[in-house]
């Protein structure tokens, strides 16, 4: 335990990065999340993506994108169970990642259709499950712009963090993609859903769970 | 695979042939499993020898006869089809075996026969996917019996000369290369001759997004899906769909006078 979590003081100022224990976290999850990617494109150039490398491709990216998503989600509950301060420091960098994979997804599927503005606009306006997925990607714009520490300073941290609840709906709707992308097997997009529902759960329900007197509002530099 | 070094038949397209690699590890064969490896992967677990057809409903010849004694009935051919999957992919495939049109004249249909259902094998100990509840197992498929009795359509038992792999459908399965591929019913046990429509797998899972028809059809799109293109497994660009997969000359006159975007 690096810092008490809740009391009626307000947490001391944090540490430099530099100096801190778990400095090697923040690089560590960055490395490991782009590796997936220097995979792809290793298989990619390899031939190893199989028959049909863009199809295969696609799903990978979306996957990993719905991944990270659900894993930077996972931080605030974690630290609210457990009360460690360390997956808090890592939410960034894994929703950043899942923004970069969300991209990377979204540049597939337009290489996919040659880059055919018509074809795209179509999908997105005729097929649900495509409209979802896009309004996702948009909805994470904003986020992934607004991600700089110094962000939540200009907007203001209760701005800052209502802007950022907009992650639910982004995830709720790559969870509605997936499910509507799959042609019969729902079993894998029910299971996202399942674990998205449980971490809202458990994000509502564990500080009203917890004893003992809470500050008024969130102590600064954890936001919510 | 090798070109077959025999001329070009009536019913051969002469694009390129998909590599067998790709033919035989990239597969929609859901009694083995919902991945497109999975077929290739469990492969092992069917035995399609011995194996038997029952042949009934409404013909004169009801029976149940052996795969090879079957096959043994009519020579073998080779057709070059192309194969469009409701997906949005397609192969080139170097099929061998008889028009299904022959076994039906063998068999002799009675005056009540209008269409021709096809049941697949339902063993989970054979097929690991039918384990799960996917799809509501046996697979079923049909065809009208003008569709059936059509020249293009085909009762496969081999692949580019060689005894079918298990994961493209051993020992017996349809290919009727106008229709999506779903319609390409796998292993075989059962064809019945009925008087009614058969309630056909897919049709039952999705009605809204497969119909009993299924021919490949650019103008009507997949709810969730364009039909208008697909991607020749291999290339990495994406090719016009044609209406009935090519097959128009052929085919289109048995659909005259019918509404393709219902009867989709």
């Amino acid at each position: 335990m690096e810092r008490p979590l809740s009391g009626t003081r307000p947490a001391p100022p944090r540490p430099r990065a530099a100096g801190r224990p778990l400095g090697w976290l923040v690089p560590a999850v960055t490395v490991g999340g782009l590796l997936p990617a220097v995979i792809l494109i290793q298989d990619a150039v390899s031939g190893a993506l199989g028959a049909n490398p863009i199809q295969r491709a696609t799903l990978q990216t979306g996957l990993l994108t719905l991944a990270l998503l659900v894993l930077s989600l996972a931080c605030t509950p974690l630290r609210l169970l457990t009360r460690w301060t360390w997956p808090a420091r890592i939410r960034k960098s894994l929703g950043l990642l899942a923004f970069g994979y969300g991209v990377l997804h979204f540049l597939i599927y337009l290489f996919d259709h040659g880059f055919s503005l018509g074809v795209m606009v179509d999908d997105v306006v005729k097929r649900p499950f495509v409209t979802a997925g896009f309004t996702a990607l948009l909805l994470m714009v904003p986020l992934a712009l607004t991600s700089r520490k110094d962000s939540v300073k200009r907007l203001g941290f209760q701005r800052w963090t209502r802007l950022h609840q907009l992650v639910y709906v982004a995830v709720s709707l790559g969870v509605l993609h997936y499910y509507w992308g799959v042609k019969k097997d729902h079993t894998p997009p029910l299971i996202y859903a399942g674990i998205v529902i449980a971490l809202f759960v458990v994000r509502w329900a564990a500080p009203r769970l917890r004893s003992g007197p809470r500050p008024a509002r969130p102590a600064p530099g954890r936001p919510g | 695979f090798v070109r077959p070094a025999r001329p070009l038949g009536p019913y051969d397209t002469k694009e390129a042939v998909t590599p067998w690699e790709q033919a035989t590890t990239y597969n929609n064969f859901y009694e083995f499993g919902t991945d497109k490896g999975d077929p290739a992967r469990m492969a092992a677990s069917l035995k399609p020898r011995p194996w038997t057809v029952k042949i009934d409903g409404e013909v004169k010849k009801p029976q149940t006869v052996d795969i090879d004694t079957l096959q043994g009935w009519f020579p073998l051919e080779d057709r070059i089809y192309r194969m469009r999957c409701v997906e949005g992919w397609s192969m080139v495939m170097p099929w061998l075996g008889f028009p299904l049109a022959s076994l039906i004249r063998r068999i002799e249909p009675t005056s009540k026969a209008k269409y021709v259902q096809f049941t697949a094998l339902y063993d989970p100990k054979q097929f690991p996917g039918q384990r799960g509840n996917v799809l509501d197992w046996p697979y079923v498929e049909g065809l009208r019996l003008d569709e059936a009795l059509h020249p293009l359509t085909l009762l496969a038992v081999g692949l580019d000369g060689r005894v079918l792999p298990n994961q493209n459908g051993a020992p017996l399965r349809l290919v009727v290369p106008w229709k999506y591929g779903f319609k390409n019913i796998k292993s075989i046990v059962k064809i019945t001759l009925t008087e009614q429509q058969p309630k056909t797998t897919w049709a039952l899972a999705a009605p809204d997004e497969y119909g009993f028809y299924a021919n490949v059809n650019p103008a009507v799109p997949h709810p969730r899906w364009s039909q208008a293109t697909e991607r020749r497994i291999g290339e990495l660009g994406r090719r016009a769909t044609l209406p009935f997969n090519g097959y128009a000359d052929q085919v289109a006159g048995l659909y005259k006078g019918m509404d393709l975007r219902k009867n989709f």
